[in-house]
């Protein structure tokens, strides 16, 4: 049961997949930390995401990783222009409306896809897609490789911004004291529009490491979301750190129930985890007591 | 006449109207809509015990619904019990499973986002377990077979099914009604306002909480059993996948939160938008959901208060044109 063999290659796997829901993850944190809202958008987001990538590829022969740039500049402007004319407008001080605002994007947002590309899986061929390289006794494809350095090299780009802009400076002020903020002449409406623009420019990164070796359909952000909120609460809503090795762990979870349990009932190994995180330790593993 | 008195007769004249729409048309498009609505109501209504009157929002309540439609399917197919039967045991199924969750959460004190997304998760787990065991047919789902009789609680018109579920919809209507008159009721509003100070005043929040969860999701098993009397089929992804949940608490919160009348209106609101749209562009895949997005998005922007809210607002102005009374 517990060979080295077999266990060595299925936690490689799962860390190469966690990274991207890390990537993923940290969107969704920096929006949850910032806003205090529940983006049910974020999956419906990434779909969009993976979308564009396809069909960069597909219409103009661009690759995924050289469509990084334009996928992640369009979901920042996506993110930026959704929170200044809908989520903020429909706010009203209450957070219930900015759930259900999220969530009726989230329907449009799917249903668009659905009525111009169809309900078909579709996924992109290139030259690396199939290629593998060994890792010790595992076999690893390379684009989860990539994916794997590129979620680290994103997150140290959003830690940097975080850390030593003036913007990151402003999110993070915003976050815990938003009318003192206000107060220090920080326009308050502008930074919430710029976390919401990173955190879909996340999603951006996150479908170009993903699409290719993964697929998409207009329903494929559903399966992430609960996972992508699993990883922040149990990292602990709003912290970086905690989202980043949450969602590592959460990868690797996932790769071994489904090595344990079975293919479909693999995933329940991440639902209980989501389920005792909270019960027992809802400020996660590195957020503050509340 | 007192208010309370008005709403119950309000609840009195909507039983009878709406009863009385089989006597009048036999048209089998307008039957169904009107039954279809009716149990888009009985699901906001169910929500909104828990949601509107207990501030606790659920993102989950299919975890109810599919229980109950289970055990509805299960006790017919593998007990061989009478649905009418199998229907207290559903109702009863699913407020198991809700007083355990909300013993679960309500003990370590969830709230707000934690609570919606605990709610979730368990009817994720909900969703695989019942895709990965026998008794609930797997992947293939459960097909009760078609026997149509009163006895069997199967009726060969819209009829039967309209009046069934329209019997469980003035139930939860008086509940509600009771929510909003009664000491139970008051409490949990109580409780929904400010926790400590229900406390502070000898209410015990988690024995009210956990009594609303229960009768929310009572109610929310009713309405999955009487899917499967409808539709004869269960599977995993209908019982415990999020479109319910989301029906549920859109048409409650559209309509509007902690009202006896704003779910009906959303749920009505709603169903008339997407059959509406679906007869406009039924060719269009996907279509009718947009529109449907669009609208709740639009909505939540001008009318925070819900479409209940904006009958308040107009009410109000009212008032203050016949120079301020207030009734």
């Amino acid at each position: 049961m517990f060979d080295f063999g077999i266990l060595f290659p299925s936690v490689l796997n799962g860390l190469t997949t966690g990274a991207v829901y890390a990537l993923i993850a940290l969107g969704l944190t920096l929006i949850y930390g910032v806003l205090h809202i529940i983006n049910f958008a974020h999956g419906a987001s990434l779909m969009l995401a993976l979308y564009a990538v396809y069909f960069l590829k597909e219409r103009l022969g661009i690759d995924p990783y050289l469509a990084l740039p334009i996928v992640v500049l369009g979901m920042f402007a996506l993110g930026y222009a959704l929170q200044r004319s809908v989520i903020n407008r429909a706010g009203h001080g209450k957070d219930e409306n900015i759930l259900l605002a999220t969530l009726g994007i989230a329907i449009v947002m799917e249903n668009l896809a659905l009525l111009f590309f169809k309900s078909d899986t579709r996924n992109i061929d290139t030259a690396y897609s199939l290629s593998t390289v060994a890792i010790g006794p595992a076999m690893i494809a390379v684009p989860k490789l990539v994916a794997f350095a590129g979620a680290l090299v994103v997150s140290g780009i959003l830690f940097w911004i975080m850390g030593r802009t003036d913007l990151g400076r402003a999110i993070r002020a915003v976050a815990k004291e938003k009318e003192g903020a206000k107060l220090m002449g920080i326009d308050v409406d502008h930074v919430y529009a710029m976390s919401f623009g990173i955190g879909l420019a996340c999603l951006g990164a996150a479908a170009c490491f993903l699409l290719p070796a993964y697929y998409v359909n207009p329903q494929v952000g559903g399966g992430f979301v609960l996972v992508a909120f699993t990883i922040v609460v149990l990292g602990g809503m709003g912290s970086f750190v905690g989202a980043l090795i949450g969602g590592l762990l959460v990868g690797v979870v996932e790769s071994l129930g489904g090595l344990y349990l079975g293919e479909s009932l693999g995933q329940i190994g991440i639902f209980a985890i989501f389920i005792g995180v909270v019960l027992f330790r809802p400020q996660g593993m590195f957020g503050a007591k509340a | 006449m007192s208010a309370g008195n008005r709403q119950l007769a309000g609840i009195a004249l909507f039983a009878v109207l709406v009863g009385c729409v089989p006597l009048v048309t036999k048209s089998g498009v307008t039957l169904n809509f009107v039954m279809m609505a009716l149990y888009a109501t009985l699901i906001a209504q169910a929500w909104n015990i828990l949601g509107g009157f207990g501030g606790q929002f659920s993102f989950g309540h299919a975890l109810f619904f599919g229980t109950g439609a289970y055990v509805q399917a299960i006790a017919q197919l593998q007990g061989g019990i009478n649905a009418w039967v199998a229907l207290p045991l559903a109702v009863a199924g699913a407020a198991l499973v809700g007083l355990f969750v909300g013993a679960l959460s309500f003990r370590y004190g969830l709230k707000g986002s934690y609570f919606a997304l605990v709610t979730l998760a368990f009817a994720e787990v909900f969703r695989i377990l019942a895709l990965s065991v026998n008794f609930t047919g797997g992947g293939v789902g459960l097909m009760v077979p078609l026997r149509e009789s009163v006895a069997n609680l199967q009726f060969a018109s819209r009829a039967g099914y309209l009046w069934v579920v329209l019997a469980m919809v003035v139930l939860a209507l008086l509940v509600t009604w009771w929510l909003r008159n009664g000491r139970f009721g008051a409490y949990l509003q109580a409780v929904r306002d400010n926790e400590d100070a229900a406390r502070a005043v000898g209410v015990n929040p988690f024995r009210i909480k956990l009594a609303a969860i229960g009768l929310s999701a009572a109610f929310m098993g009713a309405a999955g059993a009487f899917y499967v009397q409808v539709f004869q089929y269960i599977d995993a992804g209908i019982a415990y996948g999020p479109a319910v949940s989301v029906e549920a608490l859109v048409a409650a919160i559209v309509g509007g939160m902690g009202t006896l009348w704003g779910p009906v209106l959303g749920a009505v609101v709603l169903h008339l938008l997407s059959d509406l749209t679906r007869n406009l562009f039924g060719e269009l895949p996907g279509i009718n959901m947009v529109i449907y997005g669009t609208v709740l998005v639009v909505i939540v922007i001008f009318l925070p208060r819900g479409v209940a809210g904006l009958g308040l607002s107009v009410r109000q102005l009212w008032n203050a044109k016949q120079g301020g009374r207030h009734d």
